[in-house]
């Protein structure tokens, strides 16, 4: 298991340093968007019209935080299933997003579209939010603040724990670790 | 006939929102760490570390554990000998999961007209309540704050009788397997056996507020639980289904009678933050 600390924005040189399983820290600036900023972003692409802010080379994270508590930049802020957001990915991954931080396995139509678009998806451990909150320096939301929760947010992070869930050769992490953890003896059993 | 105010029920509910959201179950705490000494994976290793981590954090700072403060489930012990005065049960719950969400700075999840225009209610009400009438004159009440990552994993199928244990071992592998990490591994695997469908589920989700762990108290549920739980384990997701050798802390299995024509089976599962917490009146 590799570590790699890296700086956001993503260049294509990192990305094709990153390998499924690496244990990577990110420090720099990543966006917030879960379901409904990716459906009102989806609508502004099929309409030609630019999105709320530039995602060429930028990271997105999966994630609608607690409310934060005064004196906080942010509640608790730990990753959102990715499943949902499958049907949105691949045309924001066509417009230059080069990373995504989400929790759980991708279809294969987003696991084909990041090895095309050269992106990688990362996971970060669900249910771990209070302490992924504290990785978070600075929080402003850029779009669609009528969403509340699930509005758009730039996020100034520090030392992100993620790991590399899906690499531009094709890796999967999900695949490749139950192929090495499971018992197939006991499951015959 | 002893009296229990609806005031003291809408502060005890408040006040259960705030803790179980914050402040992780001790039998949780211990079921994490014996899964981290378990644990082989040195990658699963680091993420139960930071799940433990995360866990000492919140209880510090009272921050939520996780950012999906849940759908607030009540289970509701009402003693027969009690009276509940002073207004209606159920608005009092309400009132104490709206107060309690908005002064906790918890998030507020729900969204009524659910297949159409999903309005968020703003203060994660109302809660799902179940009642139970049960001897003697207090009033239990165990709020089970439960994420949608983990309760959207759950299955209900109405099998043969003939299918047997190693038909709903089959159902239980493929849900778990199936889920992967949406559901936030390594997860408690509830099972409801018998009854009749909407019961099944109702006993899968009760075995949730069971002690991780805890066997069944018939011998023969309790082995078929070690048995799951090894089976479970071999599937191989590990924590967060990044591959490991602690994919479930345990499989709770309740069972109850059933229609001779039938199997109920359910499964619901809850994340590793498996947030429970009571309190008796």
């Amino acid at each position: 298991m590799a570590e790699q600390h890296i700086q956001l924005p993503l260049t294509d040189d990192v990305i094709e340093k990153l390998r499924t399983g690496d244990y990577v820290y990110l420090t720099g600036t990543l966006y917030s968007a879960r379901d409904a900023a990716h459906r009102r972003m989806t609508e502004a692409l099929q309409k030609g019209e630019p999105l709320p802010v530039d995602i060429r080379g930028q990271v997105i994270y999966y994630v609608g935080p607690t409310p934060a508590k005064p004196g906080m930049v942010i509640g608790s802020a730990g990753p959102t299933t990715s499943l949902r957001l499958d049907p949105f990915t691949a045309p924001l991954l066509e417009a230059g997003l080069k990373g995504i931080i989400g929790k759980g396995g991708r279809r294969s139509q987003v696991r084909e579209a990041l090895q095309k678009y050269r992106a990688v998806y990362f996971l970060a451990v669900g249910g771990a939010g209070a302490l992924l909150s504290k990785h978070i320096r600075r929080v402003e939301v850029v779009a669609y603040e009528d969403l509340g929760t699930e509005a758009m947010r730039r996020m100034e992070v520090e030392e992100f724990p993620v790991v590399v869930c899906n690499d531009i050769y094709g890796g999967d992490l999900l695949e490749q670790g139950k192929a090495q953890w499971r018992k197939a003896e006991v499951l015959a059993g | 006939m002893r009296e229990v105010h609806v005031d003291q029920i809408r502060d005890t509910v408040r006040r259960l929102c705030q803790e179980a959201t914050s402040l992780l179950p001790e039998d949780v705490l211990d079921a994490l760490k014996r899964a981290r000494q378990q644990e082989e994976s040195p990658l699963a290793q680091k993420v139960l570390d930071q799940i433990l981590r995360n866990a000492e954090l919140a209880r510090q700072e009272m921050l939520p554990l996780c950012q999906d403060t849940g759908t607030a489930v009540i289970f509701v012990e009402i003693g027969q000998d009690v009276h509940i005065a002073g207004g209606a049960l159920m608005d009092a719950l309400r009132d104490g999961v709206g107060t309690g969400y908005t002064e906790g700075f918890l998030r507020a999840s729900m969204v009524a007209k659910p297949f159409s225009a999903r309005i968020n209610t703003k203060n994660n009400t109302p809660p799902v309540v179940h009642t139970e009438v049960v001897p003697g004159d207090r009033l239990r009440i165990m709020l089970l704050p439960k994420g949608g990552g983990c309760e959207n994993m759950s299955q209900l199928r109405i099998m043969l009788p003939s299918a047997g244990k190693k038909g709903i071992t089959e159902f239980v592998l493929k849900t778990v397997e199936e889920s992967g990490g949406n559901p936030c591994p390594p997860v408690i695997v509830g099972v409801g056996v018998g009854g009749t469908a909407e019961h099944a589920m109702y006993l899968a989700k009760r075995a949730l507020t069971r002690k991780v762990g805890e066997p069944n108290p018939d011998p023969e549920t309790a082995e078929f639980e070690q048995d799951l739980l090894e089976k479970v384990n071999a599937l191989g997701l590990g924590p967060q289904a990044m591959g490991g050798r602690i994919t479930a802390l345990a499989v709770h299995i309740e069972t109850y009678p059933t229609h001779i024509t039938s199997l109920p089976v359910a499964v619901n599962l809850q994340c590793h933050s498996a947030r429970l917490k009571e309190a008796v009146l």
